[in-house]
């Protein structure tokens, strides 16, 4: 289970932006999250995936702190895919940072074997933002936080990295954070949801 | 009814990319050739030949000949070839000297980099001709003088260019994801880092020269630099400044233009070779 | 006001050593704007959108060769007519506040632009006053600069910039990416506003809510033409015609959410047939081999043989 407890964040010399934030997703669960901007949204991400270190309070993952070496079992996808991957890399060296990619997931997500030769600028958002997902698809991963992640896509896409994500995700037991404005998408893919006011 | 509403491109004879990559083979071979012209040509035409004193310009002397009736072209070949070397030799170890501290500065942040950005900023401080000179002459002039001055005067705008390139990707999400699937430091400075600073460094290092050889030439011109009995050009303009009254205005004329010319050239060559690398500018 | 006919914009780029490749990013688009309508452009990233707002605006790369025909209220827009017309007539309402000076306050580059949209120095001032406070932005706001502004007040400040010119086309490139709901109403409403007012309004999105909150009609794209024309109402009502129209409108999170697979092909290598002929399940051998027309079908203009099922 991953377990926000009492967080508290700020950047220096700014406004607290969390206060008192408790959190908590067990494996398998698909929770939502909604809030205006410059409620935290990111910046919660980023503490429970690792990437920030609250000021006060503690993340928990099954009873122990969050690991800071090695594959982290809390993953998080970032609104924008191009910030997301080396400019200077090719598509395949992107796939394969962790380990080489599954060939059904590539599949799943429609990832054309063309893609696989060429540097992202020459990708769209939608494309990128697959080849950023099935990154992470793999048996280390037990908790996906996914910030915005479709927000900038068209239908389609979103809906066919989602059903991919979702399935994965349930054949695997992951525990999902669906960060996102849209109420209609938090209806339709999560158990419960939370509305920061 | 689809008219054409807009002009078609008019067909240019060599596309940008064709261009790009003559420049660099041009300047290349016009480098090389001057660095190399001093083995072809061994050391005829430095000796006094008093009958052919002070010709101008001819078929037979390009640049004219001087005083001593030593043929100018030759001379000036030589000392660019010699300036170039030099000129090689110091802005390299300029170049590792920045890259190293850049690097420092960029991955070890805090106090490292505190520090090294203060000495960056002293030197910025400073104006970098006086510190030149006084360099050179503190160990005591001669070619080791002048690599030494210029090894330690231009290290810092490269050290900038670097511990900038270095912080921007080490904040960048794409690292910090890097570090989250589990890669060391060392693989990530491997895989990430180095592919970003090498193409900066290579095209620093190709700019650099330019200021290298100028300060050679510089420093030799004012008597601190290479023996005066070597044809640097800057020993050549220096030797030419005495003779200006005589109207004999190719002896330091042409070496000049030879000079601007090979400075030019490196220029070049470190633009296009930038334009060249950014995977975004290269394509479109 | 606006018509797009057959137009197609190719570009040029380098591949390894001195080979070029041709992208053939957009083909046989068309489009048509009235005065007073908003039309939506919806469509997947990489599917033409931006492009076509650059080609009206006359801002596309050297390296873009451009064919077929774009009208503005009748006469062609050649390069030097763009020139003329753009942020006079023709207005662009960019994406974020990032396509602002940095280091100006917006007051002062709202006043720029209604300069440079040929008003004199008070006529401008009033306008930005009058357009300020018309937004609901306080006088005090022309002294902040862009980072300053919270999301909505950017928005609001981004609509000024095209409203102070007067432009009687106004292009809006993604108002809305990722924002929260209710600023999201404000801004399209905004734009609904303007048409009402009689100027003509493209709205580019890939958010089909989006579009169908304040659009007349809608124009789909897909990999650089245009599929489909509908009313706004053909969506709700099920009257949509194209294969990826129905697609799109299926994938909703409100309505199936069922996505098609695959994605858009390769601009360096278009297939010969209907560009969707690889992801339809209509798909016939006549699909493959040539380019559908764009017909009229049930009182729409769509680009599919099988649309009439």
């Amino acid at each position: 289970m991953l377990i926000g407890n009492q967080l508290a964040f700020r950047y220096p010399r700014h406004e607290w932006i969390l206060r008192d934030f408790d959190i908590a997703i067990e494996p398998g669960e698909v929770v939502g999250l909604s809030a205006p901007s410059g409620f935290g949204k990111t910046t919660l991400s980023k503490l429970l995936a690792g990437y920030l270190t609250p000021l006060k309070g503690r993340i928990i993952l099954d009873n122990a702190p969050l690991p800071t070496r090695g594959y982290s079992p809390v993953q998080m996808i970032f609104q924008n895919p191009e910030l997301a991957v080396n400019p200077r890399w090719r598509i395949h060296k992107i796939l394969a940072e962790n380990q080489p990619p599954d060939r059904l997931l590539l599949n799943a997500l429609s990832i054309h074997p063309s893609w696989l030769d060429r540097y992202p600028h020459e990708l769209s958002g939608g494309e990128l933002q697959r080849i950023a997902v099935a990154r992470v698809l793999n048996p280390a991963t037990r908790y996906l936080i996914a910030d915005e992640m479709t927000a900038m896509l068209d239908a389609n896409t979103q809906a066919l990295i989602w059903q991919t994500v979702l399935e994965y995700a349930r054949s695997q037991n992951l525990g999902l954070l669906v960060i996102s404005h849209e109420t209609a998408l938090i209806k339709r893919l999560c158990d419960r949801s939370i509305h920061l006011a | 009814m689809a008219i054409s509403s807009f002009p078609r491109r008019t067909a240019i004879r060599f596309n940008r990319r064709q261009r790009t990559l003559g420049a660099i083979a041009l300047c290349t071979l016009f480098l090389v050739a001057i660095v190399l012209s001093n083995q072809f040509m061994g050391d005829t035409g430095l000796d006094p030949v008093l009958t052919q004193r002070n010709q101008p310009p001819s078929f037979v002397h390009w640049f004219g000949t001087d005083w001593l009736g030593r043929d100018m072209l030759v001379r000036s070949l030589h000392g660019m070839s010699l300036s170039v070397r030099v000129g090689l030799l110091a802005a390299s170890f300029s170049a590792i000297i920045g890259t190293g501290l850049g690097l420092a500065a960029g991955t070890l942040g805090g106090k490292v980099d505190a520090v090294i950005t203060w000495i960056i900023d002293v030197f910025f401080s400073l104006p970098h001709l006086v510190l030149l000179i006084m360099i050179a002459f503190a160990v005591g002039g001669g070619t080791k003088g002048v690599i030494i001055a210029v090894a330690l005067t231009h290290w810092t705008s490269l050290a900038r260019i670097i511990r900038a390139e270095t912080l921007q990707v080490n904040s960048s999400d794409y690292v910090q994801l890097s570090y989250k699937l589990g890669r060391s430091p060392v693989w990530i400075a491997r895989h990430h880092m180095l592919p970003h600073v090498i193409p900066q460094l290579l095209v620093g290092l190709i700019l650099l020269f330019p200021h290298a050889i100028l300060h050679e030439a510089a420093l030799s011109f004012i008597g601190i630099g290479l023996s005066p009995h070597t044809p640097a050009i800057g020993i050549i303009l220096s030797e030419s400044m005495r003779n200006l009254s005589t109207g004999y205005w190719w002896v330091g004329v042409l070496p000049g233009l030879l000079l601007l010319l090979a400075v030019k050239a490196f220029d070049t060559l470190g633009e296009n070779v930038r334009a060249l690398l950014d995977p975004k500018t290269s394509q479109g | 006001m606006l018509l797009v006919q057959d137009l197609s914009i190719t570009f040029t780029m380098y591949d390894r050593g001195l080979a070029q490749k041709q992208l053939a990013v957009i083909t046989q688009l068309d489009l048509d704007v009235q005065a007073g309508e908003v039309v939506a452009v919806v469509g997947a990233s990489g599917s033409g959108k931006s492009l076509l707002a650059h080609a009206i605006l006359g801002i596309l790369p050297d390296n873009a060769q451009v064919s077929g025909t774009i009208l503005f209220k009748g006469e062609p827009l050649t390069p030097h007519r763009c020139r003329d017309l753009r942020g006079k007539s023709i207005a662009l309402i960019p994406q974020s506040i990032g396509y602002l000076d940095p280091l100006m306050q917006v007051g002062r580059q709202v006043h720029r632009t209604a300069q440079l949209s040929g008003l004199s120095q008070p006529a401008a001032k009033a306008a930005v006053d009058r357009t300020f406070h018309r937004y609901g932005l306080a006088a005090r706001v022309k002294r902040l600069y862009p980072f300053q502004l919270s999301g909505g007040m950017a928005r609001r400040v981004l609509v000024s910039t095209a409203v102070v010119s007067q432009a009687e086309l106004v292009i809006a490139d993604e108002p809305t990416p990722g924002l929260h709901p209710d600023i999201v109403t404000e801004t399209l409403n905004h734009l609904r506003e303007l048409a009402s007012e009689g100027k003509g309004v493209i709205l580019i999105t890939h958010d089909i809510e989006a579009a169908l909150q304040i659009a007349d009609r809608v124009a789909v794209f897909y990999a650089g033409t245009t599929v489909e024309i509908a009313q706004a109402q053909d969506f709700p009502s099920g009257k949509i015609r194209h294969p990826y129209t129905q697609a799109l409108w299926r994938a909703l999170p409100q309505n199936e959410f069922i996505p098609i697979p695959g994605s858009q092909p390769n601009p360096e290598a278009l297939p010969l047939g209907c560009l969707f002929s690889d992801r339809c399940s209509w798909v016939t051998p006549e699909c493959q081999s040539d380019r559908p027309p764009f017909l009229q079908v049930r009182g729409a203009p769509v680009r599919c043989i099988h649309a009439d099922r």
